[in-house]
């Protein structure tokens, strides 16, 4: 398998969620996942953008940098923004733990991106953004 | 996102056509809320055969709805989700207060 890399920037709007997922998965094809893997993949994305869109910049639109590298058969997904950052990344990562209790969220973000890719690494400078690092090995041997 | 309904025997049935994401998560809450308040039914089925797409933002706006309805007395059911969509509701819980059809 040839190592690869890949660069994407966007602005914090939602609009770009599909865009952003859609195109990670599809750079991932050349590894062949499967429907659940990419369907893995596409989740966590969406849910490490959808982080930066609420969270990063509340009141204004900043910048995302996207970064894909596979290196043979492990991805590595880094979504970053420059945004407010997290004061208590691990207060953040816990299951049904929200900043917005009261704009229906559902505090699920970084326990989805856990539980679906096989590694997350979050690091945050509050006033100065969060970058956030995730794995996933593709199985050669489909079930 | 694309939402369609019919009413049969007092049970709403919701159909959820597209990707729930942040994005659309405004769109489907306001129809959802709209279509619930449109008349009496005893049960809501949800459809997710023709979601092709959703992240824990959908976990939020299924939760703000059950909290609606119970009050009424309405119960949720979640119907037909795809392999990852049913991930993120047995991750959350989901299930547990609203089952899924069978």
């Amino acid at each position: 398998m040839i190592d690869n890399e890949m660069k994407l920037s966007i602005k914090s709007l939602s609009e770009n969620e599909v865009f952003a997922r859609s195109v990670v998965a599809s750079f991932c094809l050349t590894l062949e996942p499967s429907i659940e893997e990419i369907g893995d993949i596409k989740t966590a994305v969406s849910e490490a953008v959808t982080n930066c869109v609420v969270h990063a910049y509340p009141k204004s639109v900043g910048n995302i940098e996207i970064g894909v590298k596979i290196t043979g058969y492990l991805v590595t997904i880094t979504v970053e923004d420059f945004g407010v950052g997290i004061e208590d990344v691990k207060q953040a990562m816990q299951p049904f733990y929200t900043s917005k209790p009261f704009g229906e969220r559902s505090g699920m973000g970084f326990t989805v991106m856990e539980g679906f890719m096989d590694s997350v690494e979050v690091s945050s400078k509050p006033g100065s953004g969060t970058l956030v690092t995730m794995t996933k090995e593709i199985k050669r041997v489909k079930e | 996102m694309v939402i369609k309904h019919r009413l049969d025997n007092n049970i709403l049935y919701v159909m959820l056509c597209g990707e729930l994401d942040e994005c659309s998560s405004k769109y489907t809450r306001q129809t959802l809320d709209k279509l619930c308040e449109t008349g009496p039914f005893r049960q809501l089925v949800i459809d997710f055969s023709e979601l092709q797409f959703m992240d824990s933002t959908g976990i939020g706006v299924l939760i703000g709805r059950y909290k609606k309805l119970k009050d009424r007395g309405v119960p949720i059911y979640i119907y037909n989700p795809n392999r990852t969509v049913e991930k993120i509701f047995k991750m959350s819980g989901l299930y547990e207060i609203m089952p899924k059809l069978v």
